[in-house]
């Protein structure tokens, strides 16, 4: 409309309601998140139709407050984007439905996003001059992704979890050891000051995929210690419990990262999801980069855990490359990375 | 005054244009198909058959609940989504007032009931005085038998003249009112025993014309339930 493209995002896959405005793949006009976390914070986890209810509430008025910190009216955006999937279904419900008819009311062209790819594409937002072809880690709650972006609406996963994700490891841990949801940042804080060293969680190995991940091997044998030692009635050290735990999250996120950006000769590593907001994967990931010649990308915590901005973002690229999803987009809770719907 | 009504509180998603007192067009489809998927083309279809300008459309009405949860929030997102583009307030009506509405002027009491699982049902009791719809009883869900033991409390008064069963939990109704209703009744035809958003409309009409609507950002579902967490917890005694 002004040379630009703007695009007007939503995304409510899990439990934040969120808005954006996006200029040209990278500028954010706004970035509105309401989360929803206090409110399950006492179920200990997000209780599913409780966010959709949520969702329902705050959807509103939260693109109107994306629009207006953009200084912008609907008329004025090209495109209106949305989640489509993975997330919990109810959830993403609102959304589509929400965003298809502001879109058809309109009179905009809708651009359905996969949610994981959102999380790639928030490393646009400080790094434009990231392009394809490059490495991907998507680490959050519910994905542990390794991918290749080929290009800038197509990917190729290498690897990803057997069981479960690895912030979803980080919660039940966090909750087993009484530090509470949510678990990421809790057990993050508490490693501050910790040996990561100090206790000895053996690595789980994989069978298929050589770049496959699977955390619930280490999360039994999290769960196993804490037992031993209450038995034993012996106190436990939270910070080199929690830093220890992370440490072996992180080695094995880490190690795959580097070999895989070495035997695809990769030269761009892109960080993203929830987890990539965890200070030691962040650490530990560009040293390693370093260490390998790679150029690390990590997008801001802000852009890291769920937000519209990354659909906005990733949007901007399926608009560009032609994108354009029906009034009858439906929701679809398991879309796999890469995948588009019919 | 020009509406677009929408109910998918149950299996039945359905869409009208109203303008004036007149249906423009209605469309429903009573078959086993996501609303996501077909809701938003339905409305397309029939906005398109009848050559709407959407900016002309003075509010939107929607079937509020009770109903599915998912089934609602599809409609009232849908409802939000098009109020918000288009600037316009929402006309929220109780989804068994919109099925009352089907049986306009009919004697008697009119019940119309929703299948809530559980041999429950979603359930309101209502009767025309004139051409004003009246509700004798609010919708809530109510255990089959305990609908049957409130109707034969009706009899000789205010169930005198029978009373008119529709909706999907008409099924759920049916035995317990076999067994024991002493009143008169009878189950509506397949033209009127569904949701139909031209009666959601109608009724929306009425509404609008005193004043009775809200923001689209203030529009939420009326569930009548509390999530299941929300009830564990209290029935653990946590709240």
């Amino acid at each position: 409309m002004n040379g630009h493209t703007d695009i007007l995002a939503i995304e409510t896959s899990c439990d934040e309601t969120a808005a954006a405005v996006v200029r040209d793949g990278h500028e954010v006009l706004s970035n509105i998140i309401f989360s929803q976390i206090d409110m399950h914070t006492i179920y200990g986890g997000v209780v599913p139709e409780l966010a959709s209810r949520a969702h329902i509430e705050k959807i509103n008025p939260v693109i109107e407050e994306a629009l207006r910190t953009a200084g912008m009216t609907l008329q004025d955006v090209d495109a209106v984007a949305v989640t489509y999937g993975p997330g919990l279904v109810g959830a993403l419900l609102v959304g589509v439905a929400e965003a298809k008819a502001v879109a058809f009311a309109a009179g905009k062209p809708l651009i359905g996003v996969n949610h994981i790819e959102g999380h790639i594409s928030a490393n646009y937002i400080e790094h434009p001059e990231l392009k394809p072809p490059y490495l991907g880690l998507v680490v959050s709650g519910g994905h542990t992704h390794l991918v290749i972006a080929e290009d800038w609406n197509k990917f190729r996963i290498l690897g990803r979890t057997v069981d479960d994700a690895a912030g979803e490891a980080f919660d039940k841990v966090a909750r087993a050891v009484g530090l509470g949801y949510p678990g990421g940042p809790k057990m993050d804080k508490a490693a501050k000051g910790g040996d990561p060293n100090a206790i000895h969680f053996t690595k789980a190995k994989v069978n298929g995929s050589e770049y496959d991940f699977s955390f619930s091997g280490l999360k039994s044998a999290c769960l196993n210690y804490i037992n031993t030692e209450r038995m034993a009635g012996r106190e436990i050290n939270i910070p080199d419990f929690a830093a220890s735990f992370e440490n072996s999250v992180v080695g094995v996120l880490v190690e795959h990262t580097i070999r895989a950006a070495k035997e695809h000769g990769m030269k761009d590593i892109a960080l993203a999801g929830g987890v990539a907001a965890n200070s030691e994967l962040r650490r530990q990931l560009a040293e390693a980069c370093e260490a390998n010649g790679f150029h690390f990308y990590v997008p801001s915590p802000i852009f890291c855990t769920d937000n519209a901005a990354m659909i906005g973002a990733a949007a901007y690229h399926e608009f560009k490359c032609g994108t354009r999803s029906g009034w009858n987009l439906n929701a679809v809770p398991d879309l796999k990375l890469g995948e588009r719907a019919s | 005054m020009k509406l677009l009504a929408i109910d998918s509180s149950g299996l039945v998603a359905s869409v009208a244009i109203l303008e004036n007192e007149n249906l423009l067009a209605e469309y429903t489809v009573n078959f086993k198909k996501t609303h996501s998927e077909t809701l938003l083309p339905m409305i397309d279809e029939i906005a398109k058959m009848t050559e709407q300008d959407l900016k002309t459309l003075d509010a939107v009405a929607i079937a509020a609940g009770p109903g599915s949860f998912t089934g609602l929030r599809i409609g009232s997102a849908t409802a939000k989504g098009l109020a918000l583009a288009l600037k316009v307030p929402i006309v929220e009506v109780p989804t068994l007032a919109g099925l009352a509405m089907n049986l306009f002027k009919a004697k008697g009491l009119i019940c119309p009931v929703m299948d809530a699982r559980r041999q429950q049902v979603y359930s309101g009791i209502y009767r025309f005085e004139g051409d004003k719809l009246v509700t004798v009883r609010n919708q809530e869900p109510v255990a089959a038998a305990d609908l049957i033991a409130e109707l034969n409390e009706m009899e000789g008064g205010l169930a005198s003249e029978g009373v008119i069963f529709l909706g999907d939990g008409s099924k759920v109704v049916k035995p317990f009112a076999e067994k024991d209703l002493k009143v008169p009744y009878t189950f509506a035809p397949a033209n009127t025993n569904r949701q139909r958003a031209a009666s959601v409309g109608a009724l929306a009409e009425v509404y609008f014309a005193e004043g009775r609507y809200v923001t689209a950002a203030e529009h939420a579902p009326i569930y009548l339930r509390k999530s299941q967490a929300e009830q564990e917890r209290e029935r653990k005694g946590l709240v």
